[in-house]
């Protein structure tokens, strides 16, 4: 029953091994493996965002690299003129949900058909890109920030303990927080998509006229799911340039946002889990592609998303609920079965 | 004599240089079930997408419950109790017909209510061997059904049906036609159809469209003894 209450097995369990991964990691890794990991849980939220614009909205941003790039961004200008990290982590999701709720309203207002939506925030990304390329020298600057154009913004405070900025985070508080947070935004994400909101959300996925004619507004629906990717994209960008203490224009890049792209293609659009996969997985694999030297992460990466499209078009999360969970049910019954037929006999 | 439940004044459409629908005064009145028929190009489809406000008129206004609701957002004659049945389903195929039904139901009830309001609809419709299947699984004529149920969801004071036995196996339109009858004790309606057979079961009064004005309006008897209307199925020129 849609509305009714039952337990979510699958959600416990996430849960259940969501805390065990946060708890047990710091005590198995050392400072390299636990600076990944965090790495992976801040790709991680940064999928999230956009498989919840895309994978139930139905929203595809070819150009969610400008929210995460501009969250990046906006930290690092807040938070060397603030000298406090708690408004300026505020203000990397406040801005990117601002200008994805301005953008939203041309383009879901004018009612402009899906394609164009992709060509407007990929073009929105390229801008900034460059823009922020342009950006070289001492006369750009916010307040004390200077933005160094294709250097970037070397020496960027890290996170600090809210209102206390002397207390900044050590890599373990870091690992905590973005692990904490990337399960916070996965139920949260959960949460939404069970209420009336998140239904009518996916319902405009499946068909958008259908819930302009059960009464909806499906332009401000979108507007809102687009703002809070936002903000999530944006938070996630804030988090990696305090994680790394550094931001360049690559945050914005196209390949940036390809790889977003390829995450939730190789985990399942149309789930959360399967992006949170795609983006470790994936992370990890370029992360060792990087280390070994031997071939170019780009052309694996390229290799990957062929296979995938071909042989795994929905992505791992939805094959592994949809084909292998009910094939070990249907082994276990047919076990079951046996069991019972050779009692009968015996009997 | 009340005032109009919908009415039409003066209702025009041009694509370019074909004038669709040309200067159509309609009205509706409370409890009403009007059939809406005429040969292919006669302007009844567009006529009732200028109803829902799918398309905009060229000229004239489209009123209900003597609100002028021409420049209005589908969304907006929704809520004003407009219900609408598209010619070709339009559902949602990535859902149960009970979730279907739920995202109908739940914009003007609580959680609890709307489920009730599902469960109402499905035991309404015979939806019941079905209501937990993705709907893009369904038949065709079941897939109508769904939709039937979702415009009653929301419980609309008027209900717009295109074609709403297109595509049918008999029993499935012999069974349409009593869901129709059914739901007029309540909701007023208009049927866009061109299957004459189908409409002698359920028509009460008919308005028959031709080249993108009204030919005629009576009750059945009439319509379908007049000759003009004949001539006009039959492809026979009709004196302007």
């Amino acid at each position: 029953m849609i509305a009714g209450v039952r337990p979510n097995w699958g959600l416990v369990t996430v849960g259940v091994l969501g805390l065990a991964l946060l708890i047990g990691l710091p005590i198995f890794l050392d400072l390299f493996g636990l600076l990944q990991v965090t790495l992976y849980a801040i790709f991680g939220i940064l999928a999230l965002s956009l498989a919840f614009i895309w994978g139930y909205g139905g929203i595809l941003c070819f150009g969610h690299s400008a929210f995460f790039g501009l969250g990046a961004y906006t930290y690092a200008v807040a938070v060397i003129n603030i000298g406090e990290s708690t408004g300026a982590l505020l203000l990397a999701m406040l801005l990117p949900a601002v200008l994805a709720a301005a953008l939203g309203y041309f383009m879901f207002y004018a009612r402009i058909s899906d394609i164009y939506v992709g060509v407007i925030t990929l073009t929105l990304t390229l801008i900034f890109y460059n823009c922020i390329n342009s950006t070289a020298g001492p006369a750009y600057h916010i307040g004390d920030a200077l933005l160094g154009g294709f250097n970037g913004m070397p020496n960027v405070p890290s996170l600090n303990i809210p209102f206390l900025p002397d207390e900044t985070l050590e890599p373990l508080g870091m690992f905590l927080l973005c692990g904490a947070l990337l399960l916070i935004v996965y139920f949260a994400l959960h949460g939404l998509l069970v209420t009336r909101f998140g239904r009518v959300l996916v319902a405009i996925r499946e068909n958008e006229q259908r819930v302009e004619f059960l009464g909806y507004d499906a332009r401000l629906h979108k507007l809102v799911a687009f703002s809070i990717g936002g903000a999530l994209a944006g938070l996630a960008g804030c988090l990696y340039v305090a994680w790394g203490n550094y931001v360049s224009p690559p945050v914005f890049s196209v390949v940036q946002s390809a790889q977003m792209i390829i995450w939730l293609m190789v985990g399942g659009v149309g789930t959360l889990l399967g992006p949170v996969i795609g983006a470790v997985a994936i992370s990890w694999l370029t992360v060792k592609i990087g280390t070994q030297q031997v071939v170019n992460a780009s052309v694996v990466l390229g290799a990957v998303l062929l296979v995938f499209v071909l042989l795994v078009p929905r992505g791992v999360a939805p094959m592994v609920t949809e084909r292998f969970v009910p094939w070990l049910l249907s082994l276990r019954r047919a076990a079951v079965a046996r069991r019972e037929i050779a009692q009968g006999g015996k009997a | 004599m009340s005032a109009p439940l919908i009415e039409t004044r003066g209702l025009s459409k041009h694509f370019g240089g074909v004038q669709a629908v040309r200067t159509i005064d309609f009205s509706l009145a409370e409890g009403e079930l009007r059939c809406l028929i005429g040969p292919n190009g006669a302007g009844k489809s567009t006529f009732f997408k200028l109803l829902t406000g799918q398309i905009k008129p060229t000229s004239g206004a489209v009123l209900f419950r003597g609100i002028d609701i021409t420049a209005l957002q589908a969304h907006q004659i929704a809520r004003l109790g407009i219900g609408i049945k598209t010619q070709v389903p339009s559902v949602f195929n990535g859902l149960s017909t009970r979730q279907n039904l739920w995202i109908a139901a739940a914009r003007h009830n609580n959680r609890k209510e709307a489920t009730q309001a599902v469960e109402r609809q499905v035991e309404r419709l015979g939806l019941g061997r079905f209501a937990d299947k993705p709907v893009g699984q369904l038949a065709h004529g079941q897939r109508q059904w769904v939709e039937l149920a979702l415009v009653l969801c929301g419980n609309p004071d008027l209900i717009l049906l295109d074609e709403p036995a297109a595509g049918m196996t008999e029993e499935e339109r012999v069974r349409t036609a009593e869901i129709i009858r059914e739901i007029n004790r309540v909701h007023p309606l208009i049927v866009v159809e061109h299957d004459m057979s189908f409409i002698r079961t359920i028509a009460q009064r008919i308005t028959v469209f031709d080249r993108g004005t009204i030919l005629m309006e009576g009750d059945v008897d009439q319509v379908f003894s007049s000759q003009t209307v004949r001539d006009v199925y039959f492809g026979k020129q009709v004196a302007a």
